[in-house]
């Protein structure tokens, strides 16, 4: 189990049908890997193709090329080639994802949209809430808040609520976007303490943050996404 | 948490064709589904999305192809093969089906109580008191006052109708459930509510499900998976995610862009 995580020669291009069919190449030959306990930021400017990279890790984007290797006990998953039902299991057992905005659902309370990884993963309903409401304690959202659907949240309080639900539950490789975009400093520490967390337990780690600070404090190793530039 | 079972799919459409006289219903359809798993199945009118609901439904036949469903014994058998009790108990107790429009899997002239005890009737219950509890037990989880039970569907509300025919297929704990537009006529505010209501009830129960509706919103919320339909044909299935977020046919990219951002 010394790799977590391993791309080999991933590609990925968008052909836009409405525009004409133009193909837009973001990247090619993406190689890397990360071992448990390690964190990799992403590099590189908006655009750069950072944000496909972690989509196609999560399966929420298609991988063109290449291999997506997967660590599951002793054996692995290609994520480039597995099926939507075993995609969807690694997603319960072994990756998480916090995307840079909560997709809200309507009317289900914040702390239910907290603890829904856990329940999901069959833990059972009590138990889950009450580990989502410590989490959502130590990243200061109001207790008040926790019975509300978070749609009418502000900015910061919505990702908060999406960080609480990403890093609720222990999953060995966790894929970060921009986790403290719209967040206060203190906030920020908050989030920089979970990371440092979950590496000391064994968790491999892809981040993309643009904050320099909170990149020297989590990275272990700095990948510049822009070497893997499509030639167009 | 999972069976041997688990392994194998619930229900299994092979080569799924269907034409009426020279007119191309759907054609070549075929797809596994497991338990616990929601297909939505998208596409505008005419794409042949509501013709394979009715196939897979048994309510039609198919001119070509087959579907084998796993039974509660654990036997998958090919439904076309099934005798009539065998179909009238998957019709009855293991499926249900949400039709768009709650007339037609309601009858709208005996109370909401009935509505949903009938179901429980047909399986062999006989104690009032065992069925008036469950039938309250039930539209107490789809939101309607128990004390409106004894109301005719005919006085309820366009919403009311619609969690009232979701209580009458629920109640006899089916592994299946097709649904048809389930939240199509309906005003948004009470949409939301019902897509949130389906949404814990398919969790909570484990239910599979295939949902078929032109709304990607509703797929987006209610499915794992997506399979997109046009002229009949399948032309594109994935990961709900990946098909709304990184579509690749043309038509797909067409459906994703002309959602109106609320």
């Amino acid at each position: 189990m010394s790799i977590a995580l391993e791309l080999a020669g991933v590609a990925k291009s968008f052909t836009m049908h409405l525009q004409g069919g133009i193909r837009l190449s973001v990247v090619s030959g993406v190689t890397f890997a990360v071992r448990p306990g390690e964190c990799a930021v992403l590099s590189g400017p908006s655009g750069a193709g950072k944000s496909s990279v972690l989509k196609m890790i999560f399966g929420s984007y298609r991988c063109e090329r290449g291999r997506i290797l997967v660590g599951q006990g002793e054996d692995y998953v290609d994520v480039a080639r597995a099926s939507p039902r075993q995609i969807l299991a690694l997603r319960r057992t072994t990756i998480g994802y916090v995307s840079q905005f909560l997709r809200a659902v309507p009317r289900v309370p914040a702390i239910e949209v907290v603890a829904e990884p856990l329940v999901l993963a069959g833990a059972p309903r009590e138990a889950a809430a009450k580990r989502a409401a410590e989490m959502l304690r130590r990243l200061h959202v109001p207790a008040p808040l926790w019975g509300l659907p978070p749609a009418t949240f502000s900015g910061g309080e919505q990702q908060r609520v999406n960080i609480a639900r990403g890093f609720l539950a222990d999953l060995p490789i966790l894929l970060l976007d921009e986790p403290t975009a719209s967040l206060d400093s203190e906030n920020c520490a908050v989030v920089t303490g979970l990371i440092a967390e979950k590496k000391k337990r064994g968790a491999a780690i892809v981040a993309i943050v643009h904050d320099a600070h909170v990149r020297d404090r989590i990275a272990d190793v700095v990948i510049d996404v822009t070497q893997f530039a499509a030639a167009a | 948490m999972s069976t041997r079972h688990d392994e194998e799919p619930l229900l299994i459409a092979d080569g799924l064709t269907k034409w009426y006289g020279r007119n191309l219903g759907c054609r070549d359809v075929s797809f596994a589904l497991y338990e616990g798993e929601v297909m939505a199945v998208v596409g505008e009118s005419g794409s042949g999305k509501s013709t394979l609901l009715q196939l897979l439904a048994m309510q039609i036949e198919a001119t070509a192809g087959r579907v084998h469903y796993r039974m509660r014994d654990g036997a998958t058998r090919d439904l076309a093969l099934l005798g009539e009790a065998e179909r009238r108990f998957l019709a009855r107790t293991d499926w249900g089906y949400v039709h768009q429009d709650p007339t037609l899997g309601l009858r709208m002239t005996v109370s909401g109580g009935a509505n949903v005890g009938e179901r429980l009737m047909a399986v062999g219950w006989r104690h009032y008191g065992r069925i008036r509890a469950a039938a309250t037990d039930w539209l107490d989880r789809v939101e309607i006052d128990p004390s409106r039970m004894d109301e005719a569907p005919l006085v309820y509300s366009g919403g009311m109708r619609q969690r009232l025919q979701i209580a009458r297929n629920l109640v006899s704990a089916p592994r299946l459930v097709f649904m048809d537009e389930p939240t199509g006529g309906l005003d948004v505010s009470v949409q939301a509510r019902l897509l949130d209501l389906l949404r814990g009830l398919v969790a909570d129960l484990r239910l599979s499900a295939v949902v078929v509706t032109h709304d990607l919103a509703v797929a987006r919320l209610l499915s794992h998976r997506i399979m997109v339909m046009r002229g009949g044909e399948v032309i594109e299935t994935g990961l709900t995610d990946q098909v709304l977020d990184d579509p690749r046919e043309a038509y797909t990219q067409l459906l994703v862009a002309s959602i109106l951002p609320p």
